[in-house]
């Protein structure tokens, strides 16, 4: 489930209000809140979606898992998802290396 | 014409509500939808696409992405394509869908291409297209649907259906979410592209699919088809969402203490996966997939490893406890009964695409791999857009048709009994997510189920309108009731083992049931069986 928002890194551009496909985030007049967690599918989007790298969903599908966003900030973790699919201009080349075809039919 | 004239046209409407005037109305933002949303609206049909989340990233194709039942035009490759699949479904294809579903992928492929869709180039320079990553995929589909021209309501759930007094479907009211008021779109055609139902089961991007699509094509009388086919279980990290299995063809299953699970794999072994989980806990390790694989693993499904990475597993050399998660009839293949080659359905004006429609076509009583649901999509959203852009431009003047509202179940004042949604989602789960109600069938079983839950609708049915705020989720829980119970009634009336349906009381295939199930209903659920041979679907008037 989504846990954090990263306060310093948010803009509050509000990209993950509009794009949480079960509106788990709410506007405030700054930095989004996460107003419904339970209502979390787990589905990473919102940290494509997210400019900045500020937002960090946690693996667990039915359980919280409070993060500490400060030991969060030393790993890799923040935007790691974006630059794996090849959504950050440093890793664009990586949207079109989908090796799907030498592993199907395995 | 300028693509202003195209557009849907905003009607005044009271405060608290807005309204617009469409030829088609698609109800559902996925592949399904945005294919059908793009090619209404190059018929020249005015377009709105009303989503429950947010067209782009909502339904099991954003997150998930999906491997494509696509193959050249090599009538060797076709044939062999077409015939490896029937055995596993039951023999319960028609071959000219399967060769139509075929050629339309190829065609809508081509067009992904030309609109900068990233196919990766093999080593010998070849596009392969037979794999789409989703957030990429529909963020372009997203794209292509503004540009031409159709109308996005993004967090605008559907809730109900509009009737003119022949009782065609004439457009859909729902919610605004966001901006917390209401919505209605008059139509002269509507496309219902709301994917399958997941019964909340946190499969990968599927907690949006309720069957909300269903329950409102039924409260207009719409019938089901094949809904026995609907107990798709799809493998992830007991822990996690990710629920993508085509890795675990890697995998070796285990038992606590460290034994093999005999017989169990991800394709042709699930079972026995779901036997050992009865027992107890379930692990896995990818410990067939060597360097290569691996690196290839990597690169094409990069989400796979989030709940790897994320809790420090090494899945190649660490064992981890997997689940078997419901995915109802989203890898399943009922759905709405389709009843020509424009994707109709049996009521006037009503279209069905993806998953929301049967895919007995081309996918008999099995996915669950193999990339049909992916192809069907794109094709089934293709040719309903076609469709019901046809039929709209062919309906007479109706800016003055009367409109009714179709909804019942949570809109009614009864008593003075509450509907309380959670409480009901969990009834029906508590009777769809067993191994052994579900996936392991059987007459008492079923039978007691049923009685269940058909009491759970005497009690919704009788239970007071939903307030403003629980209204969505009360229509939610209702649709995963209603879709319940036309897949158990379905499973009792098919007295075999065929597909995905497996009865542990009639273990074999009967040669004599080489039909489908039709269903429909929701006081009185009803079943009915039309033949495999004699299913003749009329050619398309487009
Ligand atoms: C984990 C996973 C992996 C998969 N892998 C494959 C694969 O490899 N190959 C394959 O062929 N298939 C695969 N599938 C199946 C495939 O994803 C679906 O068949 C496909 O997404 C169907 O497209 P759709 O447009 O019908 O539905 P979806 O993509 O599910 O979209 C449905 C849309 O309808 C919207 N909606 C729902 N209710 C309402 C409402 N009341 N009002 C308005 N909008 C509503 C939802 O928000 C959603 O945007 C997979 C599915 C899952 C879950
Ligand atoms: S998308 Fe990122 S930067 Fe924008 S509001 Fe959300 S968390 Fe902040
Ligand atoms: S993980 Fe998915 S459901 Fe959860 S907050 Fe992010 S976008 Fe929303």
């Amino acid at each position: 489930m989504i846990e954090v928002i990263d306060a310093e890194r948010c803009t509050s551009c509000d990209i993950c209000v509009n794009v949480c496909p079960t509106n788990v985030f709410d506007k405030t007049d700054g930095i989004p809140v996460i107003a419904r967690q339970s209502d979390c599918q787990t589905c990473f989007l919102c940290e494509l979606y997210c400019p900045e790298d500020a937002l960090y969903v946690a693996p667990y599908a039915d359980t919280r898992c409070p993060t500490d966003v400060v030991a969060l900030r030393q790993t890799a973790a923040f935007g790691s998802y974006r630059r794996a699919v090849g959504w950050t201009d440093e890793t664009r080349d990586l949207r079109g290396i989908d090796r799907s075809y030498l592993l199907f039919g395995h | 014409m300028t693509t202003n004239d195209r557009r849907a046209e905003r009607l005044a409407a009271p405060d608290g509500s807005v309204e617009f005037d469409a030829d088609v109305l698609v109800i559902g933002g996925g592949p399904a939808g945005t294919w059908a949303a793009v090619s209404a609206a190059e018929r020249g049909a005015r377009v709105v696409l009303a989503d429950k989340g947010f067209c782009g990233t909502s339904g099991a194709t954003a997150a998930a992405g999906t491997g494509v039942w696509f193959v050249d035009p090599d009538p060797a490759l076709r044939e062999t394509a077409m015939a490896s699949r029937e055995k596993m479904g039951g023999y319960l294809q028609d071959r000219r869908w399967m060769a139509r579903v075929l050629d339309q992928t190829y065609q809508d492929s081509d067009r992904l291409a030309a609109w900068g869709y990233p196919y990766p180039v093999d080593d010998s320079g070849k596009s392969q297209r037979n794999s789409l990553q989703g957030p990429e995929y529909m963020r372009l589909m997203r794209k292509r649907t503004k540009q031409a021209g159709v109308t996005i309501l993004d967090h605008s759930p559907a809730l109900e259906l509009l009737v003119d007094d022949d009782g065609a479907v004439a457009g859909a009211s729902g919610l605004r979410r966001q901006k917390h008021d209401r919505w209605t779109v008059r139509a002269r055609a509507v496309v219902i592209a709301t994917g399958g139902c997941a019964f909340l089961s946190k499969t990968l991007g599927s907690n949006v699919l309720t069957g909300d699509g269903y329950l409102m094509a039924a409260e207009v009388g719409a019938e089901f088809s094949s809904m026995e086919f609907s107990n798709a279980y799809a493998i992830s990290p007991a822990f996690g969402s990710v629920t993508k299995t085509l890795f675990y063809g890697w995998a070796t299953f285990s038992y606590e203490d460290g034994s093999v699970v005999p017989g169990a794999a991800s394709k042709g072994g699930r079972s026995a996966i779901a036997r050992a989980l009865l027992q107890g806990p379930v692990y896995a390790r990818l410990d067939m997939a060597d360097d290569d694989v691996q690196r290839d693993m990597r690169a094409s499904q990069p989400n796979f490893f989030l709940p790897f990475d994320r809790t420090g597993i090494d899945p190649f050399s660490e064992r981890f406890p997997v689940t078997l998660r419901l995915e109802g009839t989203v890898r399943g293949t009922g759905g709405l009964r389709i009843v020509d080659d424009s994707c109709a359905t049996s009521v006037p004006g009503l279209y069905a695409a993806g998953d929301a429609a049967t895919r007995e076509l081309i996918c008999g009583g099995f996915t669950g791999g193999g990339s049909h649901n992916a192809a069907w999509a794109m094709s089934s959203g293709t040719w309903a857009g076609w469709g019901a852009a046809g039929y709209a431009r062919q309906l007479g003047p109706t800016r003055q048709r009367r409109l009714a509202s179709a909804g019942s179940v949570a809109f009614r004042s009864r008593s003075n009994r509450p509907f309380e949604p959670a409480a009901l989602a969990k009834v029906v789960q508590d009777e769809v997510y067993p191994y052994e109600l579900n996936y392991f069938r059987d007459a008492s079983r079923l039978e007691g189920a049923l009685a269940r839950l058909d009491a759970a609708w005497a009690d919704a049915s009788a239970a007071d309108a939903a307030s403003k705020d629980d209204l969505l989720r009360a229509r939610e829980s209702a649709a995963m009731l209603a879709t319940s119970r036309w897949m158990y009634r379905s499973a009792l009336a098919r007295t075999e083992s065929r597909g995905m349906h497996r009865r542990d009381d009639y273990p074999d295939q009967d040669v004599r049931q080489r039909h489908y199930v039709t269903s429909g209903g929701l006081d009185d659920v009803w079943t009915a069986v039309r033949s495999h041979a004699d299913a003749v679907y009329a050619e398309a008037a487009e």
